[in-house]
């Protein structure tokens, strides 16, 4: 097991190396010009040209790119100049926000979807099944900034159930001290109640918002694997010999149905990590989706390679996890680098 | 899972979710707390606490202006709509308890209880050193300072303790005013020098992440991107003592949500909002708005005159008698503009800035200026604007395009990307733009000198130059300094004309700043800088 761990990350080195330059290049190719930006709106030829000097943007690309590589090797990833401060540092602060909401919002999706894809997989055509097409459906073809905005529009504006959609916390609460980055525990770790409910009422809403977006591709690759399975030689065998349905569903097919789910969900988290900048917009949420398109709509390269780089560990790891589980759920996947 | 389990669960754990987020009880030190707080939501927020950083926002200035002191700063009056507003002429000592004005010098009598966040005092030495980090640094501070011919540390000097005088190299009329800006702030010099390096001697690392002033607040937190907090200098002695306690600024992207926000009655104030939604929300009564002109600014239509077609006059003239002003008012600017357009015919010329020009929507005299012009048939040229303002200028240059297609010039519309707009200005290729240039010092020369002078400034993005329009610029700039009102009032008005005659830009308007508050909030003051003043802000 762990040496298959150690390939696989090994397997990994070149793909980051690849990531490492190509985001370098591309962040060089964008348009725009980060000294003028920076200058000011005020600023002369003179000025502008300080400031590229200062940023060391003067220097040829290839001085610029060890420069860059010598400091990730040292673990700085340079600072961000729309926000001032080192990327590595805001990394770190904002990806506890994005992870807890769109973990929470995960949990949401799969607590729905799943029963769901069951129930229509094993009544197909029934009002379940039709039930679970048309709210996938609609769930995924609503844009999240529309549906955030409605929720915010009738949750918040009409009915003032929901508390001001201004982030993690109410603004008269501190944040509790970072443990793990995630309000919800920090908040029970240092026995503050009214902050954790506090941070629970303002993560319902962009919660409901990921989980209606997630849950099509969730409950629908549910739907179709266990329909398959279904309708497999083994479950025709299990339900002959006189097993209770709900033995046959839950214990022989579910678990055989698993793989792909597990698949999509993977796909799906990696996938609103870094997508949900528009409800990271809309609920003014510190997350690491807004701080990235933030800095690209100023042309600001720290931040842009920081991220790209961090979502590509990321999914390096998520994919190693995955794999991983594949071979605890089912034991015939044989476990290769 | 029977059918009927799972629908309980389901509403069961829907009833659970709800739970929290029914209304928290409202204790009464969280009451107090909101009544003595000002909740600001802004799209932006600052990237460095100090203006003299390198590439400090927008919104940093506003930082910089409350939590530091200047010298002086400007007496109020009351300006349009009953909102106090800067008076440009009339100072007054911030840091100062007096100061005298002599012929080629100024001398600053410091107050002697003024003191620094950490409790150090203000002393001369303080102000000689902020001043000459302002002409030093380099960048956007410097620039700002030179405009008052404010460029050299030997300019500054330290007579004693609480008494410094500030030479001047030459007669400015702009040179006091220039003092009263957000650039020249006093900083705590020996707070700032400990915490400096070598590779960065005038310590801008350690100020871009904390205040170290002397100002009427200082800033306990800072999140970049997300809020900034701020809490009342007890000690503050440049003015009388603010009524607010404790500011926090949240950053909130969206606007629509920054508009319910205030609407539900949770955030105090607003600004950047759409127009539309500022003149709902007035139509509507339930909030304050205040909406005042920039001063000094304009948005305008801009003409490259060094490449044919527009190097022709006749062919400026005509756009300008092509432009749909009137439905750019009221279609993109909801009304909340003061036009520029359509003076009429006899009116004659100001000594003021900016004011109407006399071009109205008139296609029949447009076509007959493009037929004498020679461009009987029209031509084919861009428009560009920056995207970061796509919100009015998108639906401007959409207007502008049908109108101009009337009179033959087929126009493609060339969006660019906020980051890169400022590259391509610095280019002077754009045939055909929309801009904004408002000015921080509000003086028609001021505006002249950088729009339309031969040498060619950033802000000159016609590319125009005339000797004719040099000279009159020169010499409202020479009258303004030696005090000779006749020269200065025909200078003023020869430029004026001229940029009308000659029109490589057209006026279109002059842009309000609004800002949306709570009907219990009081004391808004418009300042040069069109950020938030809180010293004299209230909640009742």
């Amino acid at each position: 097991m762990l040496t298959m761990i150690g390939k696989r990350l090994m397997f990994a080195i070149p793909s980051l190396i690849g990531v490492v330059i190509v985001t370098f290049l591309l962040t060089r190719a964008l348009p725009g010009d980060p000294a003028a930006y920076f200058a000011g709106p005020a600023a002369t030829k003179e000025a502008v040209e300080q400031i590229r000097k200062k940023l060391g943007l003067d220097k040829p690309l290839i001085e610029q790119f060890f420069r860059y590589t010598n400091d990730l090797a040292h673990g700085d990833f340079g600072n961000s100049l729309t926000t001032g401060q080192p990327v590595a540092a805001e990394i770190r602060n904002r990806l506890p926000a994005s992870a807890e909401l769109t973990l929470l919002g995960l949990i949401v999706s799969v607590v729905i979807a799943i029963p769901l894809g069951v129930l229509a997989a094993t009544r197909p055509g029934s009002w379940v099944d039709h039930l679970c097409r048309v709210t996938t459906t609609a769930g995924v073809s609503l844009p999240v900034f529309f549906t955030g905005l409605v929720l915010v529009y009738v949750f918040y504006f009409r009915l003032g159930w929901s508390p001001a959609p201004l982030g993690r916390l109410d603004v008269f609460y501190s944040a509790p001290p970072a443990v793990t980055g995630f309000y919800l525990i920090d908040t029970l770790i240092a026995r503050d109640f009214e902050a954790f409910r506090s941070a629970c009422s303002q993560l319902i809403l962009p919660a409901t918002t990921l989980a209606i977006f997630s849950l099509a591709p969730i409950a629908r690759m549910t739907r179709a694997s266990m329909l398959a399975v279904l309708s497999s030689e083994f479950v025709r065998t299990a339900r002959a010999s006189g097993l209770s349905p709900a033995t046959v569903i839950v214990t022989y097919a579910f678990r055989n149905a698993m793989l792909p789910v597990i698949t999509t969900l993977s796909m799906v988290f990696s996938f609103l990590l870094g997508a949900n900048v528009l409800v990271e917009k809309v609920f003014a949420w510190p997350g690491i989706g807004s701080y990235a398109v933030e800095a690209l709509i100023s042309s600001d390269f720290a931040p842009v390679q920081g991220f790209v780089l961090t979502m590509a560990v990321m999914y390096v790891l998520l994919n190693l996890v995955i794999d991983i589980l594949y071979g605890v759920i089912d034991p015939r996947v044989r476990l290769e680098g | 899972m029977k059918r009927r389990d799972f629908l309980k669960s389901v509403s069961g754990l829907a009833a659970g979710a709800a739970l929290p987020a029914m209304p928290s009880v409202i204790s009464s030190a969280y009451a107090d707390a909101r009544s003595e707080t000002l909740l600001i939501v802004s799209e932006g927020g600052p990237n460095n606490l100090d203006i003299h950083g390198v590439g400090t926002n927008v919104p940093g200035y506003e930082v910089s202006w409350n939590c530091y002191d200047r010298l002086i700063s400007h007496e109020m009056k009351t300006g349009p709509g009953g909102v106090p507003y800067y008076d440009r002429d009339k100072f007054k000592g911030e840091l100062a308890e007096d100061f005298k004005i002599d012929d080629m010098s100024v001398t600053f009598k410091l107050k002697k209880n003024a003191k620094f966040h950490d409790g150090a005092p203000v002393t001369a030495k303080d102000v000689k050193w902020s001043l000459d980090r302002a002409v030093s640094v380099g960048g956007f501070p410097t620039f700002q300072m030179s405009a008052g011919s404010l460029t050299k540390p030997e300019q500054f000097v330290v007579i004693d303790d609480y008494t410094v005088r500030v030479d001047f190299l030459k007669k400015d009329k702009l040179t006091i005013p220039d003092l009263a800006v957000i650039v020249p702030c006093i900083i705590n010099s020996e707070l700032v020098k400990k915490n400096a390096s070598e590779k960065d001697p005038w310590g801008l690392e350690f100020t871009k992440q904390q205040t170290a002033g002397s100002g009427a607040y200082k800033v306990t937190k800072w999140t970049a991107g997300t809020e900034v907090v701020m809490e009342r200098n007890e000690d503050w002695v440049g003015g009388p003592l603010p009524k607010i306690k404790r500011v926090i600024w949240r950053m909130v992207p969206q606007a629509g949500n920054r508009r319910a926000l205030l609407e539900r009655g949770d955030a105090d104030i607003s600004y950047e909002l759409p127009f539309k939604d500022f003149q709902e929300m007035k139509a509507s009564g339930k909030l304050n708005v205040v909406s005042l002109p920039f001063s000094n600014g304009i948005q305008y239509i801009g003409m490259n005159v060094t490449k044919p077609p527009f190097d022709n006059p006749k062919v400026r003239q005509a756009v300008a008698y092509a432009i749909p002003y009137q439905k750019i008012m009221d279609a993109v600017m909801f009304g909340l503009a003061n036009p520029m357009f359509g003076a009429p015919k006899d009116k004659p010329t100001e000594v003021a800035w900016p004011q109407p020009h006399k071009y109205n929507t008139d296609m029949e005299k447009a076509k007959a200026l493009m037929a004498e012009a020679g461009y009987a048939n029209g031509f084919e040229t861009t428009i560009s604007f920056d995207l970061n303002f796509a919100g009015v200028n998108e639906p401007l240059c959409v207007l502008v395009q049908e109108s101009l297609a009337q009179i033959g010039i087929k126009t493609t519309i060339n969006k660019v990307p906020g980051a890169n707009w400022r590259t391509e200005l610095n280019k002077k290729e754009m045939p055909l733009f929309t801009n904004v240039f408002s000015g921080w010092l509000d003086y028609p020369e001021y505006f002249f000198y950088w729009c339309y002078h031969g040498n060619n400034s950033v802000f000159n993005t016609m590319s125009y130059k005339s000797a004719e329009m040099d000279k009159l610029i020169d010499g409202a700039r020479a009258a303004a300094a030696t005090g000779d009102t006749a020269t200065y009032d025909t200078d003023v008005k020869g430029f004026v004309d001229l940029a009308y005659s000659d029109i490589p830009r057209i006026p279109l308007y002059q842009p309000f700043v609004n800002v949306a508050m709570q009907k219990n909030i009081s004391g808004y003051q418009y300042w040069f800088h069109r950020r938030l003043d809180y010293r004299a802000m209230a909640k009742v």
